[in-house]
């Protein structure tokens, strides 16, 4: 499989196979008009299996979903076909308007305006709280507001 | 300026020294008598309450001060669908101190984003009740003497009792506790609870029988299963009555244990256990005033 070189734009590699679909709805990728490669199943040293993301258009990530979402992917930016920063993403200590609390018996469930904040209360299970209500997050397919 | 949100926001030794105010207190009552003259504390009670609005302003009206508020959110702007920032922005420039009472979890939390005074989160759905705490602390301080070395059984609805969250929060931080943690499977304590406690190496059992725990027990603490924090009245009915403590069980306990309920009672402990030298759930409502007095000074900066 050949595929282009991307001269400007963002890689997002090491994402565990089976996990590119959701990255690509989640940083809202189906958005935008350049090309998007979405490479399944890649051979990985470290990983066995692994897919890859090519964004050819400068974008700025959204590191708090992506980080929330798939913690140890690895962010290239591409500035003349050269790989200029690199930076492995950590789950963030404090995500803001990314995912919603699902708990009826929170304040964020009657008032909207509400910011959503989680925090990560156990970095080693992943496990973020809602900073209102304390109630933890089942990470889930989709809950990405 | 200072909130109190999360009984977890108050160290251990400024605990210790909020009990040595409230004992003080009841020990020279007239000492505190003008504390928090030309003081006001606004009460914004978005749910019913007895003894913990009623607590709070006894206790601002034994320190010389004044209060204000509204005792259901049907009598405040809420009803006209007002959030709770807003509130606390305009009730913030009526008072010197607020107490809020509210169903929905993390409301004090928001109001104390936004208040130009302190915030005291006097319950908030079944998450947090940190003067209900304090006021379990000094009950077990004046009956026990201590904090350490103590075997203290939870009894009833262990998942949305806030009471029993904060409680087991706050004891967890002394030597040698023990939690025997007594429900139905379906109010078991919540899975976050028992991972701290599971962190910190802090002896807990779950038991669903009350007879088998008793004997061992220094402290039982009773509470009610709430009808108001069911979203399905079968299960409420369901598990009401599971627990109800009488003096056949009783029997079994030892002697010098200390019972305790935040209250109401609804037939959880029979009425036959009211005059048992071991029933402290009277004085426990009593103390709420005293600790609370002791709060609202500190969180005052009164000396």
């Amino acid at each position: 499989m050949i595929l282009n070189t991307i001269t400007n734009g963002v890689v997002l590699d090491h994402i565990q196979a089976g996990g590119a679909m959701e990255i690509y709805k989640a940083l809202n990728l189906d958005k935008l008009e350049c090309q998007v490669a979405i490479i399944k199943n890649a051979t990985s040293v470290k990983m066995g299996r692994k897919d890859i993301l090519k964004i050819c258009e400068p974008i700025d990530v959204n590191l708090d979903v992506l980080g929330y979402l798939a913690p140890g992917v690895t962010v290239s930016i591409i500035e003349d076909s050269k790989v200029v920063k690199r930076k492995h993403i950590e789950p963030p200590e404090t995500i803001e308007g990314v995912i919603k609390c699902k708990n009826p018996r929170c304040i964020t469930s009657i008032e909207q305006e509400l910011p959503n904040i989680f925090k990560l209360t156990d970095r080693e299970n992943l496990v973020y709280r809602c900073i209102y209500c304390e109630t933890q997050n089942k990470k889930k397919q989709g809950d990405i507001k | 300026m200072r909130s109190l949100i999360d009984i977890k926001e108050l160290t251990t030794q400024e605990i210790d020294e909020l009990i040595v105010v409230a004992k003080d207190i009841i020990a020279n009552p007239v000492k505190y008598l003008e504390k928090c003259k030309g003081k006001k504390l606004a009460t914004l009670f978005y749910e019913a309450s007895t003894r913990t609005r009623l607590s709070f302003e006894a206790a601002m009206y034994e320190l010389g001060g004044n209060v204000l508020g509204f005792s259901s959110a049907d009598n405040s702007s809420a009803s006209k669908g007002e959030s709770v920032a807003d509130t606390v922005r305009v009730c913030s420039g009526y008072a010197d101190i607020i107490a809020m009472r509210h169903p929905k979890e993390g409301a004090p939390l928001v109001a104390s984003m936004h208040s130009l005074v302190p915030i005291i989160n006097a319950g908030d759905g079944g998450h947090n009740h940190p003067t209900q705490t304090l006021t379990d602390l000094l009950t077990i301080n004046r009956e026990k003497g201590r904090f350490d070395n103590l075997v203290i059984g939870l009894c009833g609805d262990l998942k949305f009792g806030r009471t029993v969250h904060s409680l087991i929060g706050a004891m967890s931080r002394y030597n040698n506790v023990k939690f025997v943690l007594i429900s139905p499977d379906e109010l078991k304590v919540p899975s976050y609870i028992k991972q701290e406690l599971d962190k910190s190496n802090i002896e807990y059992v779950e038991t669903r029988s009350l007879e088998e725990a008793i004997p061992e027990l220094d402290i039982l603490y009773m509470t009610r299963v709430q009808r108001e924090r069911f979203f399905n009245e079968e299960d409420y009915l369901r598990l009401k009555d599971t627990y109800i403590l009488n003096m056949s069980k009783l029997a079994k306990a030892k002697d010098d244990l200390s019972i305790l309920h935040p209250l109401p009672r609804v037939n959880e402990i029979s009425v036959e256990i009211d005059n048992d030298p071991r029933a402290c759930y009277f004085e426990q409502a009593l103390n709420g005033k005293y600790i609370r007095m002791a709060l609202i000074m500190k969180l005052l900066g009164v000396e």
